[in-house]
């Protein structure tokens, strides 16, 4: 249907094939491409999964209800140290620790919302900040948990279904994360469509007028929050799963911001501009900085100056122009 | 006669030391269309946020059906029927025309917490946004982001909206403000058509459209409600004339 596409920042392209199908075949597309390019490199492709369930996370926050956070990286992290300690204690079983991670970060995304969404402008993203500091702090001062600075160490996922064991090439976690954000993804087009996200895109577009057609608007974003949680929570899972190390990277205020980044590299406000500015970022950030480890930060930085200045709305708004384009020609042939 | 749907009890609101809404009284009841009218700054938008809970009065009380809605945020005035319009217009302008519409019907209806479902194809959920769309002669706009839509159709939407949430008291704030003459005519006909039973209380400038929409005036000079009463007395009265009307119930009653 046209509004969907709409809402999602593409201008539509009228297919008549479901949106979800079309998320189905893109991500599995996605995967299939990923293990052709990089099949000696799979550690990559699964780590890029799980920051892009991180980037899908904020997303929702950041991009449909305009929240300004740079301290999302709390659930991610959160989730990944609560998920380690629950294999470490034997509870190894990867569904069950997807769940794990699923409910640490609901649980942690909901904390955030009720204190964050209290507020709007520059004090809710410095309140943002300071929960994260607060909690990357604790993680490096409860080592009894964490590891500390040692980072938490020797988490040995069991088989999935209890048949398809982790192996060293990570094959079977690539094939595990690919389902996972397939998932997800789907899911997620179905709640920002859904009368609950519409909602959330209207407050961010003017909070005063939402709450002017009756809506609540603080118990609105601290649910919203919450999702994000879920969603930010199974990335963090999947990182603890796939690398079976959890560091204070995973948790720190340089995640947040290069999540931020990605977003809006990508296009906030659009699942699909997660998507494409979490992959474009990774692939770029793991192909300029083994060409050049000491200037690539620079490249980054002038890829995303051009982004900004030539496609303020991210790269997704170029996708968009482009497919618009496209059905013009096709139109005019006869 | 009957209950007031609205009532103001001595509303006053100050800003620091200024007082903007000063000991202010009045009520609409069923069925009623009020104007008030009053020059620029007599505090007339301050009084609309005061009613639909923007702002909390500094002293006094708004009623809505007999009970005192004064300290209930404002989407619990919503629920119960106290509807506003914006002077400039403020709609959600990343979705369409029907969405922003099928939003304020979904809400109504206690919809919008449904995360999986569509319910904007429900057959009555769409029966109703496409009636206040067609109401307003905007239908053909649906599928429009609202980013895209001139100013006046904005206007005609913002409108559009107040109606699909189903008032029992509308508060229209300078709805024709700014809109070419052949898109006001249709918010005039829009307001015109609304239910009998709902209460309707108009801030408006143009003074044709006030005397030829209510049959009641409420004057706001200085933050003071000076007059109320038959809008064919408001230009016969002199403090009225003095505070507000000046040239044109001179020019009036020149004709």
């Amino acid at each position: 249907m046209t509004d969907r596409a709409m809402v999602d920042g593409v201008s539509p392209p009228r297919f008549s094939v479901p949106l979800e199908l079309r998320a189905v075949a893109i991500t599995l597309a996605l995967g299939a491409l990923g293990y052709t390019l990089f099949p000696d490199d799979l550690a990559f492709l699964t780590r890029l999964i799980s920051i892009t369930l991180l980037v899908l996370s904020l997303d929702l926050v950041t991009g449909y209800c305009g929240v300004a956070t740079l301290g999302h990286a709390a659930i991610y992290g959160v989730s990944a140290y609560v998920v380690g300690n629950a294999c470490l204690a034997g509870h190894s079983d990867p569904l069950l620790l997807l769940l794990v991670g699923a409910v640490a970060g609901a649980v942690m995304g909901l904390v955030s919302g009720v204190l964050v969404t209290r507020f709007k402008g520059l004090p809710q993203l410095v309140l943002s900040i300071a929960v994260g500091q607060l909690i990357a702090a604790l993680a490096n001062k409860l080592s009894s948990l964490t590891g500390g600075s040692d980072g938490l160490s020797g988490i040995s996922p069991g088989r999935i279904f209890g048949v398809y064991a982790f192996d060293m090439y990570g094959r079977t976690g690539y094939v595990f994360s690919v389902a996972v954000l397939m998932v997800v993804f789907v899911v997620l087009l179905r709640i920002v469509h859904s009368p609950f996200g519409l909602l959330c895109q209207a407050i961010k577009d003017d909070s005063l007028r939402a709450r002017m057609i009756g809506a609540r608007v603080y118990p609105r974003l601290v649910l919203m929050y919450g999702v994000s949680g879920v969603v930010g929570g199974i990335g963090g899972a999947l990182n603890a799963i796939n690398t079976g190390v959890v560091g204070l990277d995973s948790i720190g205020f340089e995640r947040s911001a290069e999540a931020l980044v990605m977003l809006v590299l990508g296009g906030a406000g659009s699942l699909w501009g997660a998507l494409i500015g979490s992959i474009v970022f990774q692939v770029f950030e793991h192909y300029v900085s083994a060409a050049n480890p000491f200037h690539w930060m620079t490249m980054v930085g002038a890829l995303l100056i051009a982004v900004v200045l030539f496609a303020p709305k991210g790269l997704v708004s170029l996708g968009g122009l482009l497919a618009g384009r496209t059905a013009s020609v096709l139109r005019r042939r006869p | 006669m009957s209950q007031p749907l609205l009532e103001l009890r001595n509303v006053s609101m100050s800003f620091g030391g200024m007082r903007v809404n000063d000991d202010i009284s009045f009520s609409i009841g069923k069925g009623e269309r009020v104007a008030l009218i009053g020059p620029n700054g007599a505090g007339k938008t301050t009084l609309v946020n005061v009613i639909s809970g923007d702002l909390n009065p500094s002293q006094g009380a708004v009623h809505l059906a007999g009970v005192d809605v004064t300290a209930l945020p404002i989407s619990d005035r919503v629920d119960a029927g106290l509807i506003r319009t914006f002077q400039i217009t403020r709609l959600f302008k990343s979705l369409t025309v029907a969405q922003n519409v099928a939003l304020a019907v979904m809400q109504r209806k206690g919809l919008t917490r449904s995360m999986f479902s569509s319910p904007m194809d429900r057959p009555d959920v769409r029966r109703e946004w496409e009636r206040a769309l067609g109401t307003l002669g905007i239908a053909h706009l649906a599928d429009r982001q609202v980013s895209h839509l001139a100013y006046g159709q904005q206007r005609l939407l913002d409108l559009a909206i107040g109606l699909a949430l189903e008032p029992k008291v509308l508060l229209l704030d300078e709805p024709a403000a700014g809109v070419p003459s052949e898109e006001s005519s249709k918010i005039i006909e829009a307001i015109d058509r609304l239910p009998s039973d709902i209460a309707v209380l108009m801030i408006e400038h143009d003074m044709d459209l006030v005397f030829k929409f209510a049959r009641r005036v409420l004057v706001l000079a200085n933050g003071k409600l000076i007059f109320q009463g038959d809008p064919a007395e408001v230009t016969h009265h002199q403090e009225v004339r003095r505070a507000y009307l000046g040239s044109y119930a001179d020019a009036r009653h020149a004709s």
